[in-house]
Order: C-alpha cells, then sequence, then structure tokens
C-alpha cells in the first residue's frame, strides 16, 4: 500500500516551471534519498511534501488523507541550519517538540516536570546529555543536527523530512551521524526524505534513491523546462538489485547443504 | 604595517577614549578663562569651578520659595514621562510589530500605513495634541509614544520578517499555533531587538521630551533650562545638560547590560 502518494506535481515560481510531471509513490517505512544538481528543485520538493507550500499543479497526500495544506504534526523537518530554536536551551528545545503543540505552547507543574524527565531521558539516548542547559550556539554543527532530529522525532512525525542535513558537517561527523540516523529510524520505523549532494551517502542511507533532472533541456532557454525524477534506483543491499536473491539460491543453499 | 591592521593596546586604548573628553574640556576652560579675564561678569562661558558650586547649591539646596529640591522634582517628572511614553511605544510597537511581520493580512493593512505615519514630523503635530489632549502630562507622554511608536513598529515587524522562516516552519510541524509561535517563538526572538529599538528611541525620545516641557510644563528639566534661559544663566543650563547627558547614557548602558543578562543566547551584535 502506498503511504506517501505524489500525483502528477507541477511547480512553477513566476511563470519559471521547476518541476513538472513528478509522480512517485512510497512505502511506509521506506527511507527515500534525493539527488540531482543544485538548483533544480529538490528543496522544492520538500517543501511540496511538507505542505508548506502548494504545487501549481498535482498533490501530495500521505496515509490517505486529503493533501495539507500547512505544515504539521504528521511532518518533521530538519533544515541544514536553523533547525532548532537558538533562544532555548538544548533541553528547552528537546521538551518543545511536546509541548509546542499545547494551547499556550508549555508545560505547568507536574507535567513540566515529567516533560523534562523525558527529555533528559531522550537526551541521554542522543547523546547529548551533558550538554542540557546550554544553549545550541554553543554546540557544534554536528551536535546541533542531532539535537534537530531529536527534537523532531519526539513529536512522533510519520513521515521526516530531511534538507541536506549533514550537507555543513565535516566526513568524520557525517559518518557518526549516519549512524545515528539509522538506529533511530530503525527503532522508529518513520518513512523518510533526504536530499542530499552525497551519492555515496544517498545509495548507503536510502531504500531508493530519486534522481532528479531535466529530461528536456533547450539550449537556448535552459529554464523553459522543469526537473522530474529520471531515476528511481533500489539502493537496498547496497544498490545492486537481486544480490540476495542470487547469494540465496547460489551460494548460501550450497554451503548449508 | 597596515593602519587597519594596527589595534590600539589597553592602556592606550583607555587613554584614546579619555582624550576626547579631556581636550572639550580643556578647550572650554581656557575660552572661560580669556573670556572672564577681559570681563569679570560674563555669563556666557561660566568657570567650571562656577559650574561646579552651582551644581553643588543645584543638588542639595531646597528652593526659597517652595522649599522643594527643585533639581530632583524636575528630574523625577521628567523621567517619568519618559518612562511612561518609552513603556507605551515599546509595548505598542511590539504588538504592532509582531501583527505586521507575523500575519501577510496585517501586513497588508497596515504595513504601508505605518510608513506614511511616520513620515509626519512629530514636532508638527504638538499644538494638535496641546489642543487636543490639554497641557498636562497627557500630552508630553503621547508626543514621545507619537515620536517614537512609527520607528518602533517598523524595526520591529522588520525583524519580526527577519525570523529565519526555518524556525517558523519548524514551529508549525511541532503542531504550534499561530499564537503559540508568536508567544513562545517570535516574541523571544525579539525581544533583544526590542531592546535596541528603545535604546535607538531614546535620544528622540528626550528630544520631544524637553521640546514639550519646554513650550508648556511647570515642571522638569527641560522646562528648567528654558526657564532659566531668560536670566543667561549659563551654569545651571550647563548643569542641567550636563546631568540629562549622564541620564541618558545610563539608560542606554543599563538597557544593554540588561539584554546580555536576559539574552545570553543573542550573543553580539548588541
Ligand atoms: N519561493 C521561490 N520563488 C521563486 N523561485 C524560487 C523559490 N524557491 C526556489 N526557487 C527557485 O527554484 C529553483 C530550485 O530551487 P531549490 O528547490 O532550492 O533547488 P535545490 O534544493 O535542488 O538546490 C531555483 O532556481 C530557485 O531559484
Ligand atoms: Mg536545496
Amino acid at each position: 500500500m502506498s503511504f506517501v502518494t505524489v500525483t502528477n506535481i507541477f511547480q512553477s515560481y513566476d511563470g519559471r516551471p521547476i518541476l513538472e510531471r513528478v509522480n512517485v509513490s512510497v512505502d511506509e517505512s521506506q527511507f527515500i534519498s534525493i539527488v540531482g544538481a543544485s538548483g533544480c528543485g529538490k528543496s522544492t520538493f520538500l517543501r511540496l511534501l511538507l505542505a508548506q507550500e502548494q504545487p501549481t499543479r498535482g498533490d501530495v497526500q500521505i496515509a490517505g488523507a486529503p493533501p495539507a495544506r500547512e505544515p504539521g504534526l504528521d511532518r518533521g523537518v530538519v533544515f541544514q541550519k536553523y533547525s532548532v530554536f537558538p533562544h532555548m536551551t538544548v533541553r528547552q528545545n528537546i521538551v518543545a517538540g511536546e509541548s509546542l503543540r499545547r494551547g499556550w505552547g508549555t508545560f505547568w507543574g507536574a507535567e513540566a516536570k515529567d516533560a523534562r524527565k523525558r527529555a533528559d531521558a531522550t537526551l541521554a539516548r542522543i547523546g547529548l546529555d551533558h550538554v542540557a542547559d546550554q544553549y545550541p550556539a554553543t554546540l557544534s554543527g554536528g551536535m546541533q543536527q542531532r539535537l534537530a532530529i531529536g527534537q523532531a522525532l519526539v513529536a512522533k512525525p510519520r513521515v521526516l523530512l530531511l534538507d541536506e542535513p549533514f550537507g555543513a558537517l565535516d566526513p568524520g561527523t557525517r559518518l557518526a551521524m549516519h549512524d545515528f540516523l539509522m538506529e533511530l529510524r530503525a527503532e522508529t520505523g518513520m518513512t523518510v526524505f533526504m536530499v542530499t549532494h552525497d551519492l555515496e551517502e544517498a545509495f548507503k542511507l536510502g531504500d531508493r534513491v530519486l534522481v532528479f533532472d531535466k529530461p528536456r533541456w533547450d539550449p537556448h532557454d535552459p529554464s523553459l523546462y522543469g526537473a522530474t525524477i529520471t531515476y528511481d534506483f533500489d539502493a537496498r543491499d547496497g544498490g545492486i538489485p537481486f544480490q540476495r536473491l542470487k547469494e540465496d539460491t547460489h551460494v548460501l543453499h550450497e554451503t548449508r547443504s | 604595517m597596515r593602519l587597519i591592521n594596527r589595534k590600539p593596546g589597553r592602556p592606550l586604548a583607555l587613554f584614546l577614549a579619555l582624550l576626547p573628553f579631556v581636550v572639550v574640556f580643556v578647550a572650554y576652560a581656557i575660552g572661560s578663562d580669556i573670556r572672564l579675564a577681559e570681563n569679570p561678569s560674563d555669563k556666557l562661558l561660566p568657570a567650571p569651578s562656577t559650574i561646579w558650586d552651582t551644581a553643588a547649591r543645584l543638588i542639595t539646596e531646597p528652593d526659597l520659595r517652595s522649599g522643594r529640591i527643585l533639581f530632583w522634582h524636575d528630574t523625577t517628572a521628567s523621567l517619568g514621562r519618559l518612562a511612561m511614553g518609552i513603556g507605551i511605544s515599546a509595548l505598542l510597537g511590539l504588538v504592532f510589530g509582531l501583527l505586521i511581520g507575523l500575519l501577510p493580512i496585517m501586513r497588508s493593512f497596515l504595513a504601508q500605513f505605518v510608513a506614511v505615519l511616520s513620515m509626519i514630523p512629530p514636532l508638527a503635530l504638538l499644538p494638535i495634541l496641546f489642543i487636543v489632549f490639554g497641557l498636562g502630562e497627557l500630552s508630553k507622554v503621547v508626543l514621545i509614544v507619537v515620536g517614537t511608536l512609527p520607528f518602533i513598529i517598523r524595526d520591529l515587524s522588520q525583524r519580526v520578517l527577519e525570523i529565519p522562516q526555518e524556525l517558523l516552519i519548524k514551529a508549525q510541524t511541532l503542531g504550534a499555533s499561530t499564537w503559540v509561535i508568536t508567544l513562545r517563538v517570535a516574541i523571544p526572538q525579539v525581544l533583544p531587538r526590542l531592546i535596541q529599538a528603545v535604546r535607538l528611541s531614546l535620544g528622540p525620545a528626550w528630544l520631544f521630551l524637553i521640546a514639550a516641557e519646554a513650550i508648556a510644563s511647570d515642571l522638569g528639566l527641560g522646562y528648567r533650562i528654558f526657564l532659566v534661559r531668560r536670566f543667561l544663566a549659563m551654569d545651571v543650563i550647563l548643569t542641567y545638560v550636563i546631568w540629562i547627558t549622564i541620564l541618558a547614557f545610563l539608560m542606554d548602558w543599563a538597557l544593554r547590560t540588561l539584554s546580555r543578562r536576559l539574552f545570553p543566547w543573542a550573543e553580539d551584535g548588541l
């Protein structure tokens, strides 16, 4: 059953087409990597999934619900920067993941105490308990992104959208973040869309890799046509389809028998 | 070494910072000395020692007629009006800045209107304020509000618009309503800017206060300066001017310190 269904999306700004005829359907708990040249509309696609803006044509459906008109609790997001609240401490940022949906955006009394305890457990889980009372500006880039992902996850979204979340991190931190993200994902079974510049990262983390590109190209006016999904790779087993099948039938059976 | 790379050490920096004050003081003292040498009863540039004596008298000795120390009464009256005017401006500025910055409908409705309002020279409205609100406290406070509010609204709405879109989106994905976004994201983000806008408005606020006091009042720093002008009492005027400068400087310093205390996350730029 398709969980996220994108039907024939077109998006143009000021009459300039950015995306055209984008169709894709994604099962629940799939990890979708999105790659493509810079400026081809990957972030635009995420904004459409997030319902931050509406497509010129077509629609996005999640879990069969009617297309959303604004961002909400069912979709979490982590941007490359500005993804946590700078005026809240690390702990307050995590608590905000649960409390902002409330009437006054905050917990009172015993509830506040419980929320703080849960936040501390979350912080311990994501390895930020030692900086709970600091402001995000004092954290490294990797820690800030870990906090952003943790904050998005405490809201328990059904779909998590990541726009180049590790783009500004150094290679070592990036690898650590991969492990971190894969662990969390295994725990929560969330559906993830991640835009990245890094092909290796895309294939390593994704179940599928979507490539955005312009199928048609006018040499006189490159902005005449928009981009769409030109390739849709199965990226399980390191991007080699049927690998497991072959191993099962030819290699493993023989050794087992 | 290039001039742009030459930084003064700590003693030199301190010396350079104090130098202009010393130069102005010495220049004044010499000028005053020359004039007084020609004409001992000259009132235009009283000797620093005279100003000092006058200041000491003003601060400590009660008025013969009323038995009050007018200096302090002037000070509290003026500071009260100033605090009231700036306080109202800050509060209204925050409310309208948030409305215009956060709500596209309000932006369409009010942004141009405020832009036009801010072009009205407030002092030109002073007669109208006196007619409408009388010659009492109200018209003075209203003049300060009218004079500073449009700037604060425009500055603050701009700051609200500058809040990274990402943060507003993020809050929405965490289920925040418009009200909660205002309360928990926008207000904390712009409060440091509000304090900054208030600091920048203090100069104009003093200007409007003194103008209003000069024209119609019976108490206040501005009133006193314009009153004693008739007697060419330069020593009194200078004492008051120095006092106003000290007050303005202290307010600015206090607001800056407050901002640093309250908003440690806002780092620099304050
Ligand atoms: N709100 C907008 N208004 C006008 N043009 C936009 C807007 N957002 C994006 N664009 C344009 O759309 C194109 C795709 O942008 P984007 O989706 O950010 O690319 P990517 O994330 O793939 O680098 C760019 O040329 C950008 O200038
Ligand atoms: Mg992008």
